[in-house]
């Protein structure tokens, strides 16, 4: 076992010893809580810097050991899998401090903080998976380590969305495992590489891989809340803020785009993939899910159910990209899946801020919280901009290049749906900053509770500010050397040039 | 024969102890495991160890030779299962010695029928012969009707009577198929078996009442119905073991005969028969497992069902290539193992909450989660493999199946594992759902001694672990198989 490989182990043992200690603590001991998470947040953060750098230098990271004849626990650093795991750690540090404001004199959290740093262990693995098999260990335990956090409140209604979210969850996993299985089948351990593994096979079996992409696209699809397996993503809702910021940026909608990701580019191959004639439809699938989402998000009132349905149309996206045939296309859609990221939680947070201190849950009822609140709000239109598109944001530069890689792969249509969709995001996005800034309040603020010397609680305001002065820097900075459109500029000359 | 010391060890120990149990105060009764466990811990490691060095042995009890003497057999399987059994059975005890002291009366008989079903059980792993088989089945049974019978309420009675007639009918059926296969073949060794059987009639009507009466004692559907009651409504360490451990031993004595028999004895026609029961029972037990009020109704329920799992292994060894059947068999074990472990966790974390809130009831489990977190976690933990979702033991066995149901083309099977995958998690998840519910504020729950919870997540978490270590224990199971070691 050489040190890199402990290195690698650490980033994912950080968030699981989090855990294990978090579930031992006493109900009661919510400082040392604190600290030991925030303590193990960081840590991470400074191990996956140290990653990062390596496998920019093209040093190997694996650790393995061998589970049954034939399949082995792979962890593997790549490109594509430290731009997931880079992001997934920057923003557990930043939940984390907003779920202890959050939560502030809250019951269960015990429970609570140690799902939440299992939910973030699972996405570690889920990054650095280096086969399907490890791959769908993990995306099973993230599905197992989010249902306490959806259910977190124990109301009936968010009992209801658990429920549903298993159905969903744990129908798709059962799909995925099968895929996973049949491929095993044909060509053994299924490792990622660059490229993918299956072009060799015999030209008889190409329907059987339709197939079997088919069933695994479903279950991957239902994390990525593909367009009609997207129902339990809006009803989740109904959990805090800080797991909603969860599910919609950094874990399980990521979880689904990333492991189409791999997929596509690192076990079909994406020029097989291609060849097959299976972008196509991805692609057709993405679109109607981007359209239908925005449609569906212009007719909330309820600002969390607002940011749902936009989640569903913006990782599309991300699949949209992937299924783009061309080095610019897949640029803008792996570049799509950190900026969604960052824009996104920026946006629960607010809702999460409006909510806490105004009591305000509701779009109609937004009007003037500009001026009671100027810092939150700023943060909010920062990323209602960037989700709809305006330069310099982050946003900007996924669309820019999703719209050229869409005109390099020779689909112009594509071109309409992003121009389309971006019409719309306006259309929801907008009225709501004009509530916010130009309209005024008729009524009193109804505020019960003072959170701190800011216009909340500082455990709340800074983690806002600081996503979404990252969302502005990504977009502003792009050029820069690790930038995410420099990161993701990386991975893919790595992955069409082999 | 110096030096092998621990194979006899391993059931003439727990005889001994069982009568010496008798003869002490009940007092000093639970006092004894502190000398049994360790012991039977050394013993079970030496023959594993033993096993690595030496590799697979026939013993020959006393070095009498086999027609006159005992032989014994210490290959891969056997000795998996007793280390199965002392792992499982030891925590139980140690649970026991504490939840009893609640039933003073049950507790001074529940000592010597533990050593009586322990020495049985042994005597079933290390049996070479079918008819030292049929003296541990009965040795086993009847202890494990005593201890069904502990609670000594009415119902509990009634089911051990229920569950004495099965088990009786059970073993006749299975003398009858032993007497015979020894009338026609003038032998009873398995050695020997091998060698003589032919697929005549009566080789034929000796297999159907042995795989009749095995049935019944394993509660394969729709043979199950003393399973309920008597696991449900037993003691909670005595519903672990049975769950755990004593169904897998008839299970243990049908996968040996079948495979002794060979390919050439075994129908395919009825390989595919107990595959069709198997999965008969993984959905009618999973059904009625999720339609339960009672805890633990609901957990014995999940044993019918998990019972079917194993019984894929039939169709999956029978008249298939050797790469599909290599994978049954450890897809098999791997299930039996884990189901073991996992549903020990699963019956001694379900006593648990059963004591913190003092109801049987899942509806009184409201809340439950805010103040017996442990008990619950445990609950989860097994529940994770019992779903066959990873990292688990479960998960693994799972994979290896579905990858022998596709090597061997039998795709219909993926089917069974794929809903009862998705059954088992509407009964685990009916549990934690209620328990999630936001309750009363205020903690009137009891605490549970922390024994009970410790021994539960010892379980639990092997259940886990064995999962992600399966590469071993998986190459030791092989070891004297027909399987092969590589």
């Amino acid at each position: 076992m050489t040190w890199n490989a402990l290195i690698l182990f650490g980033v994912l043992a950080t968030s699981l010893v989090a855990s294990a200690v978090i579930f031992l603590l006493a109900e009661s001991r919510h400082t040392t809580r604190s600290v030991f998470n925030l303590a193990a947040a960081v840590l991470k953060l400074l191990l996956v810097g140290w990653i990062v750098w390596g496998v920019y230098q093209n040093i190997d990271y694996e650790f393995r050991f061998t589970i049954i004849e034939g399949v082995d626990f792979i962890l593997r650093a790549d490109a594509l899998g430290m731009m997931f795991v880079g992001l997934s750690s920057l923003l557990w540090l930043f939940t984390t401090i907003y779920a202890i404001g959050y939560l502030e004199k809250a019951p269960n959290r015990s429970r609570f903080f140690g799902f939440f740093s299992l939910c973030v262990a699972s996405t570690v693995g889920i990054a650095l998976a280096g086969n399907l098999f490890t791959f769908l260990l993990f995306y099973e335990l993230l599905t197992l380590s989010t249902y306490p956090l959806v259910v977190h409140r124990g109301t009936r209604e968010s009992l209801r969305a658990g429920q549903v979210y298993l159905y969903y969850t744990l129908g798709g996993g059962a799909l995925l495992l099968f895929g996973v299985v049949a491929l095993h089948v044909l060509v053994g351990d299924t490792e990622f590489v660059p490229g993918g593994v299956l072009s060799g096979l015999d030209p008889s079996l190409h329907p059987l891989l339709i197939g079997i992409f088919l069933m695994m696209i479903i279950g991957l699809g239902v994390k990525a809340a593909l367009f009609p397996l997207h129902a339990w993503l809006p009803m989740a809702m109904v959990a805090p803020a800080p797991v909603s910021a969860l599910l919609h940026a950094v874990a399980v909608v990521k979880a689904g785009a990333f492991g189409i990701a791999r997929l596509v580019y690192d076990v079909y191959g994406i020029e097989f993939a291609f060849s097959l004639g299976l972008l196509g439809p991805l692609a057709v699938a993405a679109s109607i899910t981007i359209i239908y989402g925005s449609l569906r998000a212009l007719a909330q009132d309820d600002l969390k159910k607002r940011l749902a349905f936009s989640t569903v149309s913006q990782v599309s996206y991300i699949i949209l990209g992937i299924s783009l045939f061309g080095p610019v296309g897949t640029l803008g859609g792996l570049v799509h899946l950190l900026h969604q990221g960052l824009m996104k939680i920026t946006l629960f947070f607010c809702a999460g801020n409006y909510a806490e201190t105004l009591g305000v849950h509701k779009i109609s009822e937004l009007d003037g919280a500009g001026q009671r609140m100027p810092a939150t709000s700023v943060a909010f239109t920062l990323g209602a901009f960037g989700m709809i598109g305006i330069p310099p944001m982050a946003g900007f530069i996924s669309k820019w290049y999703l719209g050229i890689g869409a005109l390099e792969a020779g689909m112009n249509w594509v071109l309409g749906v992003l121009i389309l969709s971006s019409l719309l995001n306006a259309a929801y996005f907008l009225p709501i900053l004009y509530r916010i800034w130009f309209r005024r309040r008729e009524r009193l603020w109804c505020e019960g509770k003072v959170l701190g010397r800011f216009e909340t609680s500082g455990w709340l305001l800074l983690p806002t500010l600081a996503t979404a002065a990252f969302a502005l820097i990504a977009g502003v900075l792009a050029g820069m050397p690790f930038s995410p459109l420099y990161w993701a500029d990386l991975i893919v000359s790595r992955e069409y040039l082999p | 024969m110096i030096g092998l010391w621990s194979v006899p060890l391993l059931f003439a120990l727990p005889l001994a102890l069982g009568i010496l149990s008798l003869l002490v105060t009940p007092a000093w009764r639970p006092r004894l495991i502190f000398v049994g466990l360790p012991l039977l811990a050394v013993a079970s490691f030496d023959v594993l160890a033993r096993l690595v060095v030496e590799g697979p042995r026939i013993y020959e009890l006393g070095g009498w030779q086999a027609p006159l003497g005992i032989n014994l057999v210490v290959d891969g399987l056997a000795v998996g299962m007793i280390l199965m059994t002392t792992l499982v059975a030891s925590l139980c005890a140690l649970y026991a010695r504490v939840y009893l002291r609640d039933y003073p009366p049950s507790s001074s008989f529940f000592w010597p029928l533990l050593w009586l079903l322990w020495a049985g059980m042994n005597g079933i792993w290390l049996a070479e012969d079918i008819f030292n088989l049929y003296v541990g089945l009965e040795v086993m049974g009847l202890a494990a009707v005593g201890m069904v019978a502990l609670r000594a309420t009415p119902q509990a009675l009634a089911a051990a009577m229920r569950y004495l007639l099965a088990a009786l009918l059970g073993s006749l059926a299975y003398l009858l198929g032993v007497a015979l296969l020894y009338a026609t073949y003038g032998t009873l060794s398995m050695a020997g078996l091998h060698e003589a059987a032919a697929p005549n009639v009566t080789t034929h009507v000796a297999l159907a009442l042995i795989i009749l009466g095995l049935l019944l004692k394993t509660a394969l559907f729709p043979l199950h119905a003393w399973l309920p009651p008597a696991h449900g409504g037993a003691l909670t360490p005595v519903s672990a073991l049975l769950s755990a451990l004593v169904i897998k031993a008839s299970f243990y004595i049908l996968m040996r005969i079948w495979l002794v028999l060979g390919p050439e004895v075994t129908p395919i026609f009825t390989a595919q028969v107990l595959g069709v029961l198997g999965a008969g029972a993984v959905f009618y037990g999973g059904w009625m497992a999720w339609r339960q009020h009672h805890l633990k109704q609901l957990v014995a329920y999940s044993t019918v069902a998990q019972i079917g799992y194993l019984f894929l292994f039939f169709p999956l060894v029978t008249g298939t290539g050797p790469e599909a059947a290599r994978l049954a068999w450890d897809g098999t074990l791997m299930m039996l193992v884990a189901h073991a472990l996992a549903k020990a966790a699963l019956f001694l974390s379900a006593g648990n909450l059963i004591l913190a809130v003092g109801s049987t009831q899942i509806s009184h489990l409201v809340g439950i989660s805010r103040f017996r977190p442990m008990s619950l976690f445990s609950f989860g933990l097994a529940g994770v493999s019992l779903m066959g979702l990873p990292p688990s033991g479960g998960f693994t066995g799972k994979w290896l199946l579905l990858h022998s149901a596709i090597l061997s083309g039998q795709w219909w099977w993926l089917i069974v594992l794929f809903l009862g995958g998705l059954l088992s998690a509407a009964y685990i998840f009916k549990v934690f759902r209620m328990s999630f519910r936001e309750g009363p504020q205020i903690d009137r729950s009891v605490t549970p001694p922390l024994t009970l919870d410790v021994t539960a997540l010892i379980l639990a978490s092997a259940a886990i672990l064995i999962g992600l270590t399966a590469h071993l224990p998986l190459f030791w199971l092989r070891l004297g198989s027909a399987f092969g070691a590589g």
